[in-house]
């Protein structure tokens, strides 16, 4: 997907930089990485820095950076496909969790036409396009940090530094207070609920699904934020 | 940043925050902050009073001795529009620096295996 980006856009001078924030580092986005063959710079966030330097609080997420390294946009939902489940109904026959959490996923709002309408004009126009933000709207709609969002970068960042350790109960209590200090951000949430259910040497859990570490899970956490809230919008 | 004692190096913490001690302060790009007497002192920093002083918090892991520092509270993720430097590895450990594309326009995507 990401490649197709990258060989649409490349010619029009744009380069794209993949980041796959997985506290499993290099081991857990090898699959991915290898698959899709990438011929542009594709890198590992075991430690999830870009999300603190950059806001991002879902993915995909992307910011877009002039040719003077200045950001035109900040952190926003990047779909570039639409949703595979919008336009189809739910299979039968699946699994309860899995049939319920398709019916959620069908109601996340995807407006790749228009994400890769705006994508395609700044590549052609640059600060012309409209789409291009000053450097101060860029930094006025970056995600707010209020008191409580930096102390959960700091729990969250002590949760991984000790998950990596092994101390993995120590690692729970400090996911869960960054949960609880910032609730809808949902990277956090899916960081600590997949390294809970992904059984050793599996691929990532996508299911993430009730476990006796969490009070969520991403089925019961998206109804309770509404699916349309699961990602901010593109505008 | 993940720290195991109470003071840092001003060199470790600079290289790691981008917050430089200086006669006049804490300074990072334009902007310099005031520090009371005693929170820098013979190379290294007071961690609590420094974290105290620029707003950004400290929460301290007493079982493990480790304390993390957050980022600086009150304002947004981005205080300027100029892209932070980023340097990441990628799949073969191969450092790769976001600012070695200046003269491109770059779209970087976040996305997880999860």
């Amino acid at each position: 997907m990401w490649q197709a980006l990258r060989s649409e856009l490349h010619p029009a001078g744009v380069e794209v930089v993949t980041v796959a924030l997985d506290t499993g580092g290099a081991d857990a986005a090898r699959p991915w990485i290898e698959a899709a063959r990438p011929e542009h710079p594709s890198l590992i966030d075991a430690a999830h820095v870009s999300d603190e330097l950059l806001g991002f609080v879902n993915v995909p997420n992307a910011v877009w950076i002039d040719e003077e390294g200045v950001l035109t946009r900040p952190a926003h939902p990047a779909h570039v496909q639409g949703s595979g489940f919008a336009d189809s109904p739910v299979p039968e026959g699946l699994p309860p969790r899995i049939h319920d959490m398709l019916v959620e996923v069908k109601k996340i709002p995807n407006h790749s036409d228009v994400y890769l309408g705006a994508l395609r004009d700044w590549a052609q126009r640059g600060s012309a396009s409209p789409w291009a933000l000053s450097p101060a709207e860029v930094v006025a709609r970056s995600q707010p940090r209020p008191p409580g969002h930096a102390e959960a970068a700091a729990c969250f960042e002590l949760g991984q530094h000790l998950w990596r350790q092994g101390q993995r109960d120590a690692a729970v209590a400090w996911f869960r207070e960054a949960h609880r200090l910032q609730p809808d951000n949902w990277t956090y949430k899916r960081q600590a609920w997949t390294l809970a259910t992904t059984k050793e040497g599996e691929a990532s859990d996508l299911i993430q699904g009730p476990t006796d570490l969490y009070d969520g899970n991403w089925l019961d956490d998206v109804r309770a934020a509404g699916a349309e809230n699961y990602y901010i919008a593109f505008e | 940043m993940i720290l195991t004692a109470p003071r840092v190096g001003m060199d470790d913490l600079e290289r790691r925050t981008g917050w430089a001690i200086k006669p006049q302060g804490a300074c990072k790009a334009e902007v310099c902050v005031p520090l009371e007497p005693g929170t820098a002192e013979d190379g290294d920093v007071d961690v609590a009073s420094f974290a105290r002083q620029l707003r950004m918090p400290l929460v301290h892991d007493g079982d493990h001795g480790l304390w993390a520092l957050g980022p600086p509270a009150g304002g947004r993720a981005l205080s300027t529009a100029v892209a932070p430097e980023l340097e990441l590895p990628d799949l073969s450990g191969q450092p790769f620096a976001l600012s070695s594309l200046r003269g491109q326009k770059v779209v970087l995507i976040a996305w997880a295996s999860w």
